[in-house]
């Protein structure tokens, strides 16, 4: 049921501004991708790399609730924290993300859910913070963290789920 | 590579710094040159010239006594590639959504056989 070509996701820094937005299609209803956003069991199983451990400590996906996990490898340890500001269930997610190890950072996250019908939803997050210098911080998380190991796990998880 | 970058971000949230490298982008030219349409003095622009130099965007040859300002391209491309990194990241952890929301579906999924059917749940 799945089209043999993987969805691409695309980017944008925004280059005066601290915006990054991501894009990306997804061949599911807003529903369920809605729910793998916010369900905690769900989420964990897709937010990090295998070889990173996440265990969530608090999650309250309501509006005014907050959420609070822990990623860990090789006895590392580094916490992520925030609001949950607004659920508009299957159409839009607001909240904040903050990275302990850089607990300035905080990160105003909006995720809009548009349904494209035939069962695919675009996902589209922006993230806002408050300075350009705060955004390439997360910028440059991305070079430390994206390319390690990453690939096999993955193969092996697409195994699984199919 | 780090460093350079973070500089070369930061040189670019300057809105005159922005004019003046999408200005290069066509051509070389001199200080005098890129004074001209901001009603700026030449000192002013000098300094957003250095702050460009200081980021690696921006260079002066030394020959000419013009010494006209040229765009340094490269940066331009590990900006390019930093982005790709952190989209590529991105990409991953969406790959690894794709097959939850995969598996979601199969449960979600009411006549499916190789699921023994669920009798009796009242709700």
């Amino acid at each position: 049921m799945n089209a043999t070509g993987t969805n691409q996701t695309s980017i944008e820094a925004h280059p005066t501004l601290p915006l990054i937005t991501i894009t990306r299609e997804f061949d599911a209803p807003p529903d369920r991708v809605y729910r793998a956003w916010t369900d905690p069991e769900l989420f964990v199983r897709w937010i990090g790399p295998r070889s990173i451990d996440t265990r969530v400590d608090h999650w309250d996906a309501r509006t005014g609730g907050s959420w609070h996990y822990t990623s860990s490898r090789d006895g590392e340890q580094w916490g992520f924290f925030g609001s949950f500001h607004e659920l508009r269930p299957n159409e839009r997610l607001v909240q904040t993300f903050t990275f302990e190890g850089y607990p300035d950072g905080v990160s105003l996250e909006t995720l809009v859910l548009t349904d494209l019908g035939d069962g695919r939803t675009r996902a589209t997050t922006t993230g806002v913070v408050a300075s350009l210098e705060d955004r390439d911080a997360i910028l440059r998380s991305g070079m430390e963290v994206g390319v390690i190991e990453g690939y096999e796990k993955l193969d092996e998880l697409l195994a699984d789920g199919r | 590579m780090t460093d350079e970058l973070s500089r070369a971000f930061a040189a670019l949230a300057d809105p005159t710094r922005r004019d003046i490298v999408a200005r290069l982008a066509g051509a070389d030219a001199s200080v005098g040159e890129l004074a001209e349409p901001y009603g700026m003095s030449v000192q002013a622009v000098s300094k957003h010239l250095k702050v460009l130099g200081a980021a690696g965007l921006v260079s002066r040859s030394r020959d000419a006594q013009r010494r006209p300002c040229h765009l340094e391209a490269e940066v331009f491309d590990l900006m390019t590639t930093w982005i790709e990194r952190y989209r590529r990241q991105a990409q991953e952890r969406f790959v690894r959504l794709d097959a939850v929301l995969a598996e979601m579906g199969e449960q979600d999924e009411p006549y499916d056989e190789s699921r023994p059917r669920q009798e009796g749940a009242a709700s």
